[in-house]
């Protein structure tokens, strides 16, 4: 059975109508880590406010663990556990006291569910009496994972949990999320960052507030329609002026030291004559291999085709 | 309940760790109550007087002494030249000027009758209006000093006069900080009440954190009875210290009325203007707007509540805007309760009116605020 459900789920904002999420319908399943993945804007922030009843939806309809968001809302609070983008606890209150606070609005007890925080609790734990805005920020975050999770939740939302967080702290926030997988909560994350994708069970790209796919990492990838290729040279800007005026180029874009290169017509000699090409355009030390795509390649590819 | 204390307990904990907020909890009393009495006086003092003397005899000399000796005025030159006397009043450095004409006292002896001329700086109109009339009594007094001097009255006077004598009530000694105190604590309860609530709130909205409150399962009264409470308290504590220690100790006012029945209405009326606060901070994003939005409003009450001035002498339109005001009603609770002893039965109408602005504000407040968008 889905936990989540969205049925042309539709909200715009301002004057202008402008839309920020248009006909968005996927589901989640019970016990399912899954990512809503997109850049700045896409609209995800929007589509988990709206899950969590902090925000009407214009269209459409959604149900979190069977309640709709809009008729049932009081019974969604009591079932779902919600960390914004934003730190959001008080600052002026200890990490304790910001937990106390927070079960005791959720009629339950830090000792009553301590099993459930326990892993990330005992990380922060030596700072129990320290005020939540002296903490650092892979702290803070850590503090506001406890507090969503305080009331043993059915639902996780997670929104950019991972956004300006470094590189040990982000892996560490994933393998937390991993062992909360395992204890049956349904996880949804929004982030912005590609290659955390393959961290999860399925994910949604979204793009303009329009879902493109929805399927498991391994799925999408699988899906890329064209062979992929890796090339560099020692210029790499004129490189990638020269393969977007070749007639044979599909897509070209920067990725990292290579450039990822589609052709139009995949035949075997393709690469051959691309080569032949950029060597007479004057680069050296060139290289040129097919590669597996990434879950990034799919989506500029996804972006293209929409 | 259990929900409700522990907001309670969250809400003292931030406010007193707080450590702007506190001293001005604290020290915005004191400082109010003890500078601003003293300095908003209407009593003129101080007037400053240029004496144009062309007579130089003794009975000029006598009136200037009199003038001097009122209290009220201070002699700022004595000359002969009327020009240079209006140059004072031209430079600001006198407000009145008073010409004693050549051959005043020949004059007065032989005719009974003379003129003086009295020109008045008029840019500080209560000034000039109030230096202007008193030293006219001052002449009056004079006159008739002379008058019983020189002539001898009849057993009964030919003409009738009325003459007047009056009796000061509720503040005999016509002390003007009696009037004052009483406002200025209404008025401190006001801001304390108005601002403090509606900026905490919308702090709230600022860091996010009341998002993070909206997605748990609180209730709005708990929400709500958690935010008005401690402040309710706090102005609660604020209105006692200005009552009981510094009108008491320093101006030694106590109040002549019932201190529950005082209570009672500063418990209505906190209500009231939490009510405020409140439905500010449903319409405000930002602590700026909400600081803009209060000032607005706290501009209006303390100059159209009769706070200074005295609401029976505004115009048609302005009475009406003190009386759609909670503090007009307050202040003029204060004042009764506290000079003059008045009873309930004597307050009813205030009190009708300060229980519908607390039901009325609190109410759209809570309709207005919503915990989705």
């Amino acid at each position: 059975m889905a936990t989540v459900e969205l049925h042309g789920l539709m909200k715009h904002y301002g004057k202008d109508k402008i839309p920020a999420v248009k006909d968005v319908s996927f589901s989640v399943k019970e016990g399912e880590l899954f990512g809503l993945i997109g850049p700045d804007g896409a609209g995800k922030s929007s589509i988990f406010r709206m899950l969590t009843t902090l925000l009407l939806p214009d269209g459409g309809n959604a149900t979190v663990a069977g309640y709709d968001i809009v008729k049932d809302y009081k019974a969604i609070r009591n079932r779902v556990g919600y960390m914004p983008g934003k730190f959001s606890l008080y600052q002026d209150l200890s990490v304790e006291e910001n937990l106390n606070f927070f079960a005791t609005l959720f009629n339950t007890t830090i000792q009553q569910n301590y099993e459930l925080i326990k892993d990330i609790y005992v990380q922060i734990e030596p700072f129990k009496n320290r005020r939540a805005g002296k903490l650092s920020g892979g702290m803070k975050q850590k503090l506001a994972l406890c507090c969503a999770l305080i009331h043993k939740p059915e639902v996780l939302f997670l929104d950019e949990p991972t956004t300006g967080v470094d590189a040990v702290s982000r892996k560490e926030f994933w393998e937390m999320l991993k062992r909360l997988k395992q204890q049956g909560i349904t996880i949804l994350v929004s982030t912005p960052y590609m290659d955390e994708a393959t961290l999860c069970d399925r994910i949604a790209l979204i793009q303009n507030g329009e879902i493109l796919t929805v399927d498991t990492p391994e799925q999408i990838v699988r899906n890329y329609p064209f062979p992929l290729y890796a090339i560099r040279s020692e210029r790499i800007t004129h490189l990638l002026r020269h393969l977007k005026a070749y007639e044979n180029t599909r897509s070209c874009f920067a990725f990292g030291e290579y450039l990822h290169l589609t052709f139009k017509q995949p035949h075997e000699k393709a690469v051959a004559s691309v080569t032949d090409y950029l060597t007479h355009e004057g680069h050296t030390g060139l290289e040129c291999r097919q590669i597996n795509p990434t879950v990034e390649d799919c989506f500029i590819q996804l972006m293209k085709t929409a | 309940m259990r929900t409700i204390l522990f907001l309670l307990q969250k809400e003292f904990r931030q406010i007193f760790r707080n450590r702007s907020i506190l001293p001005i909890i604290f020290v915005m009393p004191l400082m109010q109550l003890i500078v601003l009495p003293l300095a908003a006086d209407y009593e003129v003092k101080n007037i400053n007087l240029a004496v144009v003397d062309h007579d130089h005899s003794p009975y000029s000399a006598q009136l200037c002494a009199k003038i001097s000796g009122s209290g009220y005025f201070r002699l700022v030159n004595y000359g002969s030249d009327f020009k240079t006397a209006f140059e004072l009043i031209e430079t600001d450095k006198a407000d009145l000027v008073l010409e004693i004409p050549a051959g005043f006292e020949r004059t007065v002896v032989r005719e009974n009758e003379d003129k003086v001329f009295i020109a008045v700086n008029a840019i500080n109109g209560v000034k000039a209006g109030l230096g202007g009339s008193y030293l006219n009594r001052i002449l009056n007094d004079f006159n008739q000093d002379i008058r019983l001097k020189w002539m001898q009255l009849p057993r009964y006077n030919p003409m009738p006069v009325v003459e007047v004598t009056s009796s000061v009530w509720f503040n005999p000694h016509m002390n003007y900080n009696f009037f004052m105190v009483p406002g200025i604590l209404a008025i401190l309860v006001t801001m304390m009440g108005s601002y403090m609530t509606a900026l905490n709130i919308v702090k709230e909205k600022e860091i996010g954190t009341i998002e993070q409150l909206n997605v748990t399962p609180i209730r709005k009264h708990h929400f709500v009875l958690g935010k008005l409470i401690p402040f309710w308290v706090l102005g609660m504590f604020v209105f006692s210290v200005g009552l009981f220690i510094i009108a008491r100790l320093i101006y030694g006012i106590v109040p002549l009325g019932g201190i529950a029945l005082l209570y009672g209405f500063l418990a209505v009326y906190l209500l009231a203007i939490l009510g405020l606060g409140l439905l500010i901070s449903t319409y405000c994003d930002t602590q700026q707007q909400a600081m803009s939005v209060t000032f607005f409003f706290m501009m209006i009450f303390m100059l159209m509540s009769g706070l200074f001035t005295s609401i029976d002498s505004m115009p048609i339109w302005a009475k009406g805007i003190a009386y759609l005001s909670p503090v007009t009603y307050f202040i003029e609770v204060v004042r009764m309760i506290v000079l003059k002893g008045s009873t309930f039965t004597d307050l009813k109408i205030h009190f009708a009116a300060i229980a519908s602005f607390a039901v009325v504000l609190n109410t759209w407040a809570i309709l207005n605020y919503k915990k989705r968008s």
